[in-house]
């Protein structure tokens, strides 16, 4: 039986320890994220040119709208423009969370079904896995820093660039997968019934990718928020008027010497994000997939 | 042996030819008029022109491929027309800094990867053990450039110990090179390190329960005899697997840990280029790099023959 399908083991994931621990961690991130605009009173974009430089703590007053005063504590200071760091530390959770989920989602899906195709239909498997094979060839941040350059920065081109690079790696698990299903008695069984091909597929194959998928799923999640980071930081990612932590971590670079925090205190929150999304993919690894996890 | 050698060889073949393919297709599968992309913001009318004639632009896709590939087996990357020089001296001046940074990580990370997991597989469960493995997760998900800074804010701006960034060649003296290359090549160790020492503790774990093990050590053979000599050699494939897989994540940190430390290597010309849009030079640097790593790889399956006298293919 599939282990997806296995009752129980949902709750066997959530008792693993560094499932639990990565899980809060994240939703915390999240909610921070998510209510940006209820626990930070300023705008991302708000800058006051009075107040740059300031170091975690400080506290200004902010003319607002409406015509009244309020007084605000930059927790985390604010940056050489004057922008409070942690109200666009916030924002910038958004940008990561979004980019990693929607990375591994696309990533998932399309070695799902090139996979499945490469090990379901056999003549087209060679050619399919030479493909991956020369993909798979060149680094993964040089593909993506490629492929920004050509279209052009922005949201969809990194998420786009971030994602090409991990779909030979989902390719080569979907297969193996395949490989090894296709052998069982139960699908020779179907066969020979009659079943059709996309019926077996369905209902007997795919079901035993979902674990592997889910675990794998969770690694591209955690290495497309590094990349999304780095490109940002190398100033070739997503444009610097959005705030994202590899962008306040670049604006940080210039007076890094004198004010550590703009590069601290992102630096330090987005380890902690991959971090989290690690110890959930190795959490649900050893639980939903123990021969890889003897293995690793 | 000369059979397996020419096949495995002949294999690498198809897939240099798809990195090819794939770097000629990125280009021409973009909007817009290659031989503009391929000028650049800057280049004039004339130059573009002159593109369009020398790589056959009006020709079908298979023949532009042809006169493509046939430059490309000859050597010649093309021009940047950024930097106003052919890409290949491009990359011969800044390759040096790159591969320094490089063989300097690969020798911090073999000298403590290696040693730290075969420990925490003898101590197996111990703190070592734990620590470790904590490790190995943390060092997944710290980025680089994170690493990078806290060691420059420590040990550059606060001890003062060392130069905050830069690049010395080796052959101005041993000590000014390390001094200059001794951060980066740390903070870039780290994730390699972790990714290392976790393989040679699970290799080396599973070695240590085999029946060869228990005879050594019945034979009353000393610990570290029987962890170097029977462990440690018959765990070394897959060690050493890894660090040929791991030379992808080394590149890309390269790229990175150059911007930090300010080191004038093909990392940083990579990020010039893409900022200044200077596609052959991003070109040049991709098929050198893919070259590069398929080449290790394929260096590395031929060092199984003499890591593992069992391997006959």
């Amino acid at each position: 039986m599939s282990a997806a399908a296995r009752p129980g083991l949902l709750r066997a994931v959530l008792a693993h320890g560094s499932v639990q621990v990565g899980g809060f961690i994240l939703l915390v991130i999240a909610l921070l994220g998510i209510f940006a605009p209820w626990i930070s009173p300023l705008d991302p974009a708000f800058l006051d040119p009075t107040i740059r430089n300031r170091l975690p703590g400080f506290e200004s007053t902010v003319l607002q709208p409406d015509g009244t005063l309020l007084t605000v504590t930059h927790w985390l200071g604010t940056d050489q423009l004057g922008r409070d760091l942690f109200t666009r530390v916030l924002y910038g959770a958004r940008v990561s969370l979004i980019v990693g989920l929607t990375v591994a989602v696309i990533a998932v899906a399309l070695g799902l079904v090139i996979g499945l195709i490469a090990g379901y239909v056999r003549w087209l498997d060679g050619a399919f896995m030479r493909v991956m094979d020369g993909l798979m060839a060149i680094p993964p941040i040089l593909l993506a820093l490629a492929l920004v350059a050509l279209w052009g920065a922005g949201l969809t081109t990194v998420i786009i660039a971030v994602a090409i690079p991990e779909v030979p790696r989902v390719v080569r698990l979907v297969r193996a997968v395949v490989l090894s299903v296709r052998e069982e008695p139960y699908v020779e069984a179907a066969i020979s019934l009659g079943t059709p091909t996309p019926l077996i597929l369905t209902r007997h194959v795919l079901p035993n990718t979902v674990a592997p998928l889910i675990v794998q799923g969770t690694y591209v999640c955690a290495s497309a928020i590094l990349v999304e980071a780095i490109l940002s930081f190398l100033g070739v990612g997503i444009p610097t008027d959005i705030p994202t932590w590899g962008n306040i971590m670049a604006e940080g670079r210039l007076l890094f010497r004198v004010f550590p925090h703009n590069i601290l205190f992102p630096g330090v929150l987005l380890a902690l994000t991959v971090l989290a999304v690690n110890m959930m993919g190795d959490g649900m690894r050893d639980t939903l997939d123990p021969k890889l996890a003897r293995r690793v | 042996m000369l059979g397996f050698l020419l096949r495995r060889i002949a294999a690498t073949i198809p897939v240099l030819l798809m990195v090819a393919v794939f770097v000629f297709l990125m280009l021409r599968l973009t909007p817009g008029d290659p031989a503009a992309i391929i000028a650049g913001d800057n280049a004039t009318p004339q130059q573009i022109v002159e593109i369009r004639e020398r790589l056959g632009l009006e020709e079908p896709l298979h023949v532009q491929f042809a006169i493509w590939g046939g430059n490309l087996l000859r050597g010649d990357l093309g021009q940047s027309y950024f930097f106003r020089q052919p890409v290949t001296s491009l990359i011969a001046q800044r390759i040096e800094p790159t591969f320094s940074l490089a063989a300097v990580t690969i020798v911090i990370t073999v000298l403590v990867a290696v040693p730290l997991g075969t420990l925490a597989a003898y101590r197996h469960g111990s703190w070592l053990d734990k620590f470790v493995m904590g490790f190995s997760v943390a060092g997944f998900s710290v980025p680089v450039f994170v690493v990078g800074y806290i060691l420059i804010y420590v040990f550059a701006v606060e001890l003062r110990w060392l130069p905050v960034q830069g690049f010395v060649s080796i052959r101005e003296g041993f000590w000014p090179f390390m001094e200059r290359m001794i951060m980066p090549a740390t903070a870039l160790a780290v994730i390699y390190i972790a990714l290392i020492a976790r393989m040679t503790r699970a290799s080396v774990l599973e070695v240590l329960g085999e029946d060869y093990v228990r005879t050594a050590r019945a034979k009353g053979q000393g610990e570290f005899k029987v962890l170097v000599n029977h462990a440690l050699r018959n765990a070394a494939v897959p060690i050493v697997t890894v660090i040929g897989v791991g030379i992808a994540l080394l590149i890309g940190g390269v790229v990175v840990t150059e911007s930090v430390f300010n080191i004038p290597g093909l990392g940083r010309l990579t990020v010039n280029a893409v900022l200044a849009r200077d596609y052959p030079t991003i070109q040049g640097v991709i098929l050198l790099f893919s070259f590069l790593y398929v080449l290790i790889n394929l260096l590395i399956d031929i060092a199984y023959l003499f890591l593992d006298p069992r391997i006959r293919y």
